[in-house]
């Protein structure tokens, strides 16, 4: 439809300079610049060399999702972009970006969260978002369960790693098989030929007595390294395949009775997963099939949506101009440590002349 | 604009002067400063962003957090009216700033015990490569050298003859960009002098968990 919003969006919390494009839930272009080959050697993400990459990456990406959505700048309703969290030199290109962007166009500024744009992307997926969703965010860089009754002014953290997120796992673990950086794809290829059962790996926060739906998975991490220097020093053959199955089975066993539960205890039928490790093929079918059997309807956005990417940020952002959600200001700064309840960074507007307005709007409606 | 120092500075030139100018020199807030201060300086102008023709901005070299705000800033300006974007040495700006027509030194602060600095021949005319260095390691070459930026003051034992400028101000920026297209010189690309490469520890290999 013409008259749903049309927003821009840029990411760049992390190691992804992304712009994506929407009109209302509909996706027109998701840019994507990605710095992840530079910090192979580095063995995960080095801050400097990703807000560097950001710089360079940053205004020709801007041009070619213009380009790709076939759309003209003046077009847009609304520039949206990731205020937070995420590391803080990276995100104040995006945001330094974002704001020239927005004032010499002369449009709206919206300063969203990172992890409400990773649950409100899956509405280019499968339409809008059903009220309350509950969402499994897991990456490199986070591992939360939210609740979500609205995307744009309401999130709830239920419960988050104590320690390391999901996807950083993954990263340490392949550092520990020697499989090289990321870990995700490359674990994911080789679990499918090993057995998932073959070694009974620890179950982090999985007590009677621990949080619900918090999770851990530091002890999994060192308890792998354990069992493969034994092997190592036994002078054995490390069994990779089987290591990272049974590995991976720990990881995604966790994360989604915990999620399930979680839906369960709210009495939320709709399960939402996004972030990196969405991607995960054994994630995606162990959930489906939990999901199923509690007779909770799934939703994990394809994983080019699932990874960090600008069109996230325009989901969310056209959600706010969607819902009048107040614009952010000039001011509008990078906030590495963005709470998660905080759905967007409105501006300091004037609220005197705000409240003068309203009380005309009441007047008429009340006497006309 | 300049943000490759403390100050985040900018002015409005219309080719023969400057029309308004803000400077503010907080070395934290270059993210939230810059654009407000666009937005100030061209309402005191009475203007609005489309009705500029090009765009300057500093490409250090200076601390990169706040060096990359300008830069990005300028470009995407540059990209969204559709209007040139040049860059020009942040240093260039505080020698033209002085007015010095004698050999000195332009040092602004590194961080880290250490100043990005060049010299010059005189106020318009740059001796050699922005270069960054213990202050120390150079007093040899800038013995006896007036020198003007907020490096020389940070360092009197090295730079004896400190002198003003201490600050950046994107007035004399812009208007040695206007007087270089005026008399046909080329300005830089909009990139960043970074000097330095990034800070980036090789992890070492994982670390084993079972005692020895
Ligand atoms: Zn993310």
């Amino acid at each position: 439809m013409a008259d749903e919003p049309l927003v821009l969006g840029i990411e760049t919390s992390c190691d992804e300079t992304g712009v994506g494009i929407v009109r209302g839930t509909t996706l027109l272009a998701n840019a994507v610049a990605s710095s992840v080959d530079a910090h192979a050697r580095f063995g995960g993400v080095v801050p400097e060399i990703a807000s560097r990459a950001h710089l360079e990456a940053m205004v020709p990406t801007i041009e070619r999702a213009l380009k790709d959505a076939g759309v003209s700048a003046r077009d847009l309703d609304g520039i949206a972009v990731t205020a937070g969290p995420g590391l803080a030199g990276a995100l104040l290109v995006g945001v330094s970006a974002a704001k020239a962007y927005a004032y010499a166009l002369d449009k709206p500024l919206y300063g969203v969260n990172h992890l409400a744009s990773h649950i409100c992307v899956d509405q280019l997926e499968h339409g809008p978002l059903p009220e309350p969703t509950m969402a499994l965010l897991v990456s490199g860089g986070h591992s939360s369960l939210l609740l979500a009754p609205d995307i744009t002014s309401d999130v709830r953290p239920m419960g988050a790693t104590i320690d390391d997120a999901a996807g950083e796992a993954f990263d340490k673990i392949a550092r520990v098989l020697n499989l090289g950086f990321p870990g995700g794809p490359v674990i994911d290829r080789l679990a499918k030929e090993g057995d998932p059962n073959a070694i009974a790996f620890p179950r982090g926060l999985t007590g009677s007595r621990d949080p619900a739906y918090d999770f851990s998975f530091s002890g999994l991490k060192t308890a792998v390294a354990r069992w493969v220097e034994a092997k190592r020093n036994a002078g054995e053959d490390v069994p990779v395949r089987d290591v990272a199955a049974s590995f991976q089975e720990a990881v995604v066993d966790v994360l989604t009775r915990k999620a399930v539960r979680a839906c369960k205890d709210q009495g939320v039928d709709h399960l939402m997963i996004g972030g990196g490790v969405a991607a995960n093929s054994r994630l995606r079918a162990l959930a489906e099939e939990r999901c199923e059997r509690a007779g909770i309807r799934l939703r994990v956005p394809r994983p080019g949506l699932c990874t960090d990417n600008g069109a996230m940020v325009a989901a969310l952002g056209a959600e706010m101009v969607a819902r009048n959600r107040p614009a952010s200001d000039l001011e509008l700064s990078a906030d590495s440590s963005l709470p998660v309840t905080d759905p967007h960074v409105p501006g300091n507007h004037d609220h005197d002349h705000d409240h003068d307005h309203l009380h005309e709007i009441s007047k008429e409606n009340l006497y006309s | 604009m300049d943000t490759a120092t403390p100050a985040v500075t900018v002015a409005l030139h219309d080719g023969q002067s400057v029309v308004a100018q803000s400077s503010q020199v907080d070395a934290r807030r270059h993210g939230e400063l810059l654009l407000p201060a666009v937005h100030r300086v061209l309402g005191e102008a009475g203007l609005k962003l489309d009705a500029v023709t090009g765009v300057v901005v500093g490409v250090g070299p200076g601390p990169y957090t706040g060096l990359r705000v300008g830069l990005v800033t300028a470009a995407t300006f540059a990209s969204a009216l559709g209007v040139p974007v040049h860059g020009l040495c942040t240093l260039d700006g505080l020698a033209y700033a002085s007015g010095i027509d004698e050999p000195f030194v332009v040092a602004t602060d590194a961080r880290r015990k250490e100043v990005y600095w060049a010299r010059y021949d005189d106020h318009r005319t740059r001796a050699t490569e922005p270069s960054v260095d213990r202050p120390a390691d150079i007093a040899d070459r800038v013995a006896g050298l007036p020198a003007v930026g907020a490096g020389a003051r940070l360092y009197g034992e090295v730079f004896a003859d400190a002198r003003d400028p201490e600050h950046q101000s994107a007035a004399a920026l812009a208007a040695l960009a206007a007087e270089r297209l005026a008399a046909g010189g080329e300005l830089l690309d909009p990139l960043p002098m970074y000097l330095r490469r990034p800070d980036a520890q090789v992890p070492k290999n994982y670390k084993v968990v079972t005692p020895k």
